[in-house]
């Protein structure tokens, strides 16, 4: 069997396998949840907590001291 | 003020206003990734935590529909990379003409296996664009990825899921 026949072959399988959801429809409003989630965890916006600040500083010590690590730091970004 | 001006002000009126317009939406969406009612039902509402959280980079001139799937798909994934795995389908699905219907469910379950393997992001783009059959366009625009990059990612995922069943089978056999 051809890859082309076989990657068909594998195509119906997985529509057999999981068929489309009939059933999407949302059945109860998640706004209590919602609110429930906001009253927990506050949204900060756009602050940036005080350890990534400390984290950058720390990095940016670091490269400036050893700037051989630049090329490894970017290779593994 | 308008609505998303509102929001993006952080008016939690108008937050509120948009949840109850998006939330069926944004659940149906993400329930075809997921393909559970319950993790649904909770990424949505993870979704527009982070559409609450980052309101303030949404421009209120944008198109907030098409902002919140592109968040929803974003929550889906990760869900998909660190969460568990899906809950398996009931083996008793319909056969698909003459074949042993023995032979038909094994194949399945190899084929749910292997599935559950790939890697996040192939499972998500072979979901949208396989199971799904949603435009390549249209998955590209929410993944935030190229039409292009869309097709060699369902590329590889069929070619990563023909490998895994290739030695699916052959574990089968051996045994």
């Amino acid at each position: 069997m051809t890859n082309k026949e076989d990657d068909k072959e594998i195509k119906a399988h997985l529509k057999a396998a999981f068929p489309p959801l009939q059933d999407t429809e949302l059945r109860r409003d998640l706004w209590p949840q919602m609110l429930r989630k906001l009253q927990e965890q506050p949204a900060a916006g756009d602050h940036v907590p005080w350890f990534d600040w400390a984290l950058a500083v720390i990095l940016s010590a670091l490269l400036i001291v050893f700037p051989g690590a630049i090329p490894a730091l970017l290779y593994h970004l | 003020m308008e609505l998303l001006e509102r929001f993006a002000a952080g008016d939690l009126d108008a937050f509120e206003t948009l949840f109850r317009e998006h939330q069926k939406e944004v659940y149906a969406w993400t329930v075809r990734i997921v393909r559970d009612h319950g993790i649904a039902e909770d990424l949505t509402v993870e979704t527009f935590w982070r559409i609450y959280r980052f309101r303030a980079r949404f421009d209120p001139a944008g198109n907030f529909r098409a902002w919140a799937r592109r968040i929803a798909t974003n929550a889906a994934l990760d869900h998909l990379r660190h969460g568990r795995r899906e809950t398996e389908l009931p083996e008793d699905l319909p056969g698909a003409g003459t074949a042993d219907p023995a032979v038909l469910l094994e194949t399945r379950s190899r084929i749910r296996k292997a599935f559950f393997q790939l890697p996040a992001k192939y499972r998500l783009v072979a979901t949208l664009a396989l199971i799904e059959e949603e435009p390549y366009d249209k998955i590209a625009e929410t993944v935030g990825i190229s039409a292009a990059l869309v097709k060699v990612r369902v590329f590889r995922a069929v070619r990563i899921l023909r490998k895994k069943l290739q030695s699916l089978n052959a574990e089968a056999i051996a045994k």
